[in-house]
């Protein structure tokens, strides 16, 4: 941006009056795109509770199909993960370059693990024919289990749930290494950390998510 | 901390800064180009752009509705079959809804005035603001997809299990386009909030908020949490087009009712969306052309913010027939009344400004008029609409279609047109031919009225919406109709010369031409780059007609870009006023 005077430090946009106003507008901002994040989600988690008040022993059947100890594995793995990003802001906030950058990679490492065994979730899953709408094709021993003819609509919320959410921590893999490459060059200070504090913001919000999500979708009896 | 709010205030040294009326350096000559265009962040040429896309779209859907006018001329086949009919009406209004009312005041004029109300050199987040931009445009080219595939013909509303049936490839990239300007529409009420907290000039207090930043303030609440909830539920409708997941489909168990629900909870949020930033406008223009402070300002402020509130809680108005229980549509009956009130608070205060003001019929003053009598008679019609025993008559009738389209039509489109009227010199630096503005005026309130009043009369006389066909003793209605939009036709087509004649030829435009004490009347016309080539100082509320012009023009000498903490401070003088 143009004309930067002395007083301008270089991270500071050129529409903002100091550093300060920055950071406000940012942090600002972010909640109010996670308010949003909450009422998008908030549509699913309505038609949960719409389909189980009508459909109970079906997702109380449905749900046994679910594995509750690789669920159970990855909610510890994003709650550490969340413990990561915090710790990560700390560093920035202490001017430990080295240290944000370690608790970043973890950060990413974690998410990458909850990624993988989500993965492996899905694909037994499919192996088994639990797939989404028409490509609903379960095994004999499957559907002696799963009798309710209605069982692809538990696992039609299933897919969409896990799936928007895995979405987002895809997105917050990604904005996690563009962090990393920054702090490597060195962008970020304890003058200057916003990129790190917002997308921890973020995502304290996709883990939040995910905590609703396991005892929904896996532990109800 | 928020600009100006602090405390310990100290006495700011204040200088005044007149507006130059023949600017030499201007937005416009700034940065030339193709290319400076299509990536500026300038919030002002951002604004031009969407103008230009709303301009565009509401030109191709206005030329849909001569079609469909055309084809009601007689009550069979006129010239076009029924199927194409179908999809025409579902075009009609999917574009006029998705990509003309819901961007047109906050994406287009808000754009543009919102950073100068606030006396902000841009909006908080520039880069995501012409991102919305583009992401609106992909979204579009996504209808247009839709349209080499079959098209769609289930009414814009996309009602289950018509709409996730077979053969929906043109379905599913429509709602796909929609879900994505989903996203444009939520960036831009993500950025307006934050400029609106965070970027106020020093004086800029929340009762020194021009109306209009109140009403785009409310409309951006609604934006952000209606907006995501249709995002959700067009992926699923999407998601029951693609592989029948089963939610909305009863076929497959699911419930076509909670499609509509999910589809409400936004749609009536949405008529918000569309016509609570006109009424800043009209909050702006009625002050300025009275040259009297408004009426009732809190009452205006906040009737705003409890119309974005209400007006979550009303969507099942839309359910009275379609299988709602009755404790349900009593509940929603009730609730509906109960938005009237604010609306119609604000209809009382702008009347009220009017009295014993100095009124002046200018081109803007005029849509304002238009406006005022057109809307009322669409919320009264909608509080019909809310009684639960009349509705079943009405509904689906071309009664609701008369309705929408006045508070629309009548409502949104002419604050549009004031807006663009009245902020035309400042946009451009051009006058317009008031004398062409004034006509286009009246033409456009004699044609809406002979095409939209005889709506009323056919549906309750039980006339059905949606119909290509119709028996021969509404004949004489449809027909008068019809020609009434051609007059509206007509009517677009002076206001589109009027406006190019002015770019070429038009007179330049003072800073200042109407008087207005608004701080965006503050800045040259057309403005800085920066808006202000000044920090703005305010020390009054913009519609103090009664202090002297000089006390609207303050502010401190140093450049925004080097300020330190001026917005630590503020004005003793602000204590007095
Ligand atoms: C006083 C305020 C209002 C009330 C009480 C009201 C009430 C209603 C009711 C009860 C209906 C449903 C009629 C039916 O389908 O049987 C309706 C339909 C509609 N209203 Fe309003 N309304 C109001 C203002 C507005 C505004 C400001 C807009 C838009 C700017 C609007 C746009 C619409 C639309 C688009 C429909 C038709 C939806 C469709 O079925 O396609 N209304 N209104
Ligand atoms: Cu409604």
């Amino acid at each position: 941006m143009a004309n930067h005077s002395a007083t301008h430090p270089a991270h500071v946009q050129h529409h903002f009056v100091d550093s300060d106003q920055q950071f406000e507008s940012a942090k600002l901002g972010m909640w109010v795109f996670l308010v949003n994040e909450i009422l998008f989600f908030g549509g699913l988690f309505c038609a949960y509770i719409v389909f189980r008040a009508w459909y109970p022993e079906l997702f109380t059947q449905a749900a046994l199909e679910l594995n509750k100890l690789w669920g159970g594995v990855n909610t510890i793995v994003l709650i550490g993960s969340s413990l990561t990003v915090a710790m990560a802001i700390r560093s920035a906030q202490k001017n430990q370059t080295k240290g944000l950058r370690i608790n970043l990679l973890i950060t990413i490492a974690l998410a990458c693990v909850f990624m993988v065994i989500k993965y492996f979730e899905y694909e037994h899953k499919l192996h088994l024919g639990i797939a989404p709408g028409s490509f609903w094709n379960p095994t004999p021993e499957i559907l002696h289990e799963l009798s309710d003819p209605r069982a692809n609509i538990f696992f039609g919320i299933y897919y969409m749930m896990t799936g928007v959410h895995g979405l987002h921590v895809l997105v917050g893999i990604g904005l996690m290494i563009w962090l990393y490459i920054r702090a490597g060059k060195g962008h970020f200070n304890s003058e200057y950390y916003t990129p790190v504090e917002i997308t921890g913001l973020y995502w304290h919000l996709v883990d939040l998510i995910w905590i609703f999500l396991f005892p929904l979708l896996y532990l109800i009896e | 901390m928020a600009v100006a709010e602090t405390k310990n205030l100290t006495t700011l040294q204040v200088k005044r800064f007149k507006p130059s009326d023949n600017p030499t350096n201007t937005y416009l000559t700034d940065e030339k180009g193709l290319w400076a265009w299509m990536t500026t962040v300038d919030h002002k040429k951002i604004g031009l752009m969407y103008l230009g896309a709303v301009a565009f779209f509401f030109a191709l859907a206005g030329f849909l509705a001569l079609a469909l006018r055309t084809e009601l001329w007689t009550p069979a086949k006129t010239f076009i079959e029924a199927d194409t009919y179908n999809q025409l009406f579902t075009l009609h209004g999917a574009m006029m809804v998705f990509f003309v009312l819901v961007p047109s005041i906050p994406a287009a004029l808000g754009n543009f005035v919102l950073p100068m109300q606030l006396g902000a050199k841009d909006v908080a987040f520039p880069r995501l603001n012409l991102a919305s931009f583009y992401i609106y445009v992909f979204g579009a080219i996504f209808t247009f997809i839709s349209l080499a595939n079959n098209g769609f013909d289930t009414g814009w509303t996309f009602y289950t299990p018509y709409s996730s049936d077979a053969n929906s490839a043109g379905v599913i990239w429509v709602t796909l386009g929609v879900f994505i300007l989903g996203f444009s529409s939520i960036l831009t009420g993500t950025n307006f909030i934050t400029t609106i907290h965070k970027l106020r000039a020093p004086g800029i207090t929340w009762g020194r908020l021009p109306l209009n930043i109140w009403a785009l303030y409310a409309t951006s609440i609604i934006q952000v949490l209606a907006t995501p909830v249709l995002a959700i539920t067009i992926l699923l409708l999407s998601m029951e087009n693609i592989m029948d997941i089963g939610i909305f489909d009863p076929a497959l168990g699911g419930d076509p009712v909670l499609y509509q629900h999910f589809f409400w909870f936004y749609s009536h949020p949405a008529v918000y969306i569309m016509i609570v930033p006109g009424f800043g406008i009209i909050s702006e223009v009625i002050t300025t052309f009275s040259k009297k402070h408004i009426f009732g300002y809190w009452a205006i402020a906040l009737s705003s913010l409890a119309i974005a509130f209400i007006g979550f809680l009303v969507w099942g108005h839309h359910m009275f027939t379609s299988g709602q229980s009755s404790v349900a549509t009593t509940v929603f009956s009730f609730l509906t009344f109960l938005v009237g009130i604010p609306t119609g608070i604000k209809i009382l205060n702008w009347v009220a400004t009017l009295y014993k003001g100095s009124i002046d019929m200018k081109t803007p003053m005029l849509y304002v008029f238009v406006f005022l009598f057109l809307f009322t008679i669409g919320g009264f019609t909608g509080i019909t609409l809310g009684a639960l025993s009349v509705d079943i008559h009405l509904h689906d009738t071309y009664y609701v279609v008369a309705h929408f389209h006045y508070v629309m039509m009548g409502g949104t489109l002419m604050a549009l047109l004031a807006g663009l009227h009245y902020w035309w010199p400042k946009m451009t630096g051009k006058m317009y031919n008031e004398t062409l503005g004034r006509i286009s005026a009246v033409l456009i309130f004699i044609g809406f009225n002979t095409t939209f009043l005889p709506q009323f009369v056919m549906g309750a006389q039980g006339m059905p919406r949606r119909y290509y066909n119709y028996i021969d003793q509404f004949t004489i209605f449809h027909q008068t109709s019809t020609i009434g939009s051609y007059i509206l036709g007509v009517a677009f087509l002076i206001i589109l010369y009027n406006l190019m004649k002015s770019l070429i030829n038009g007179e330049k435009a003072p800073a200042n031409p109407w008087n207005s004490r608004g701080l965006e009347w503050q800045a040259t016309s057309p403005p800085d780059f920066h808006n202000f080539d000044h920090t703005p100082v305010i020390i009054h509320g913009p519609y103090d007609y009664h202090q002297p012009m000089e006390e609207f023009q303050l502010g401190l000498a140093v450049s925004h870009n080097g300020h330190g903490d001026h917005h630590e401070v503020t004005t003793d003088e602000t204590e007095k006023a």
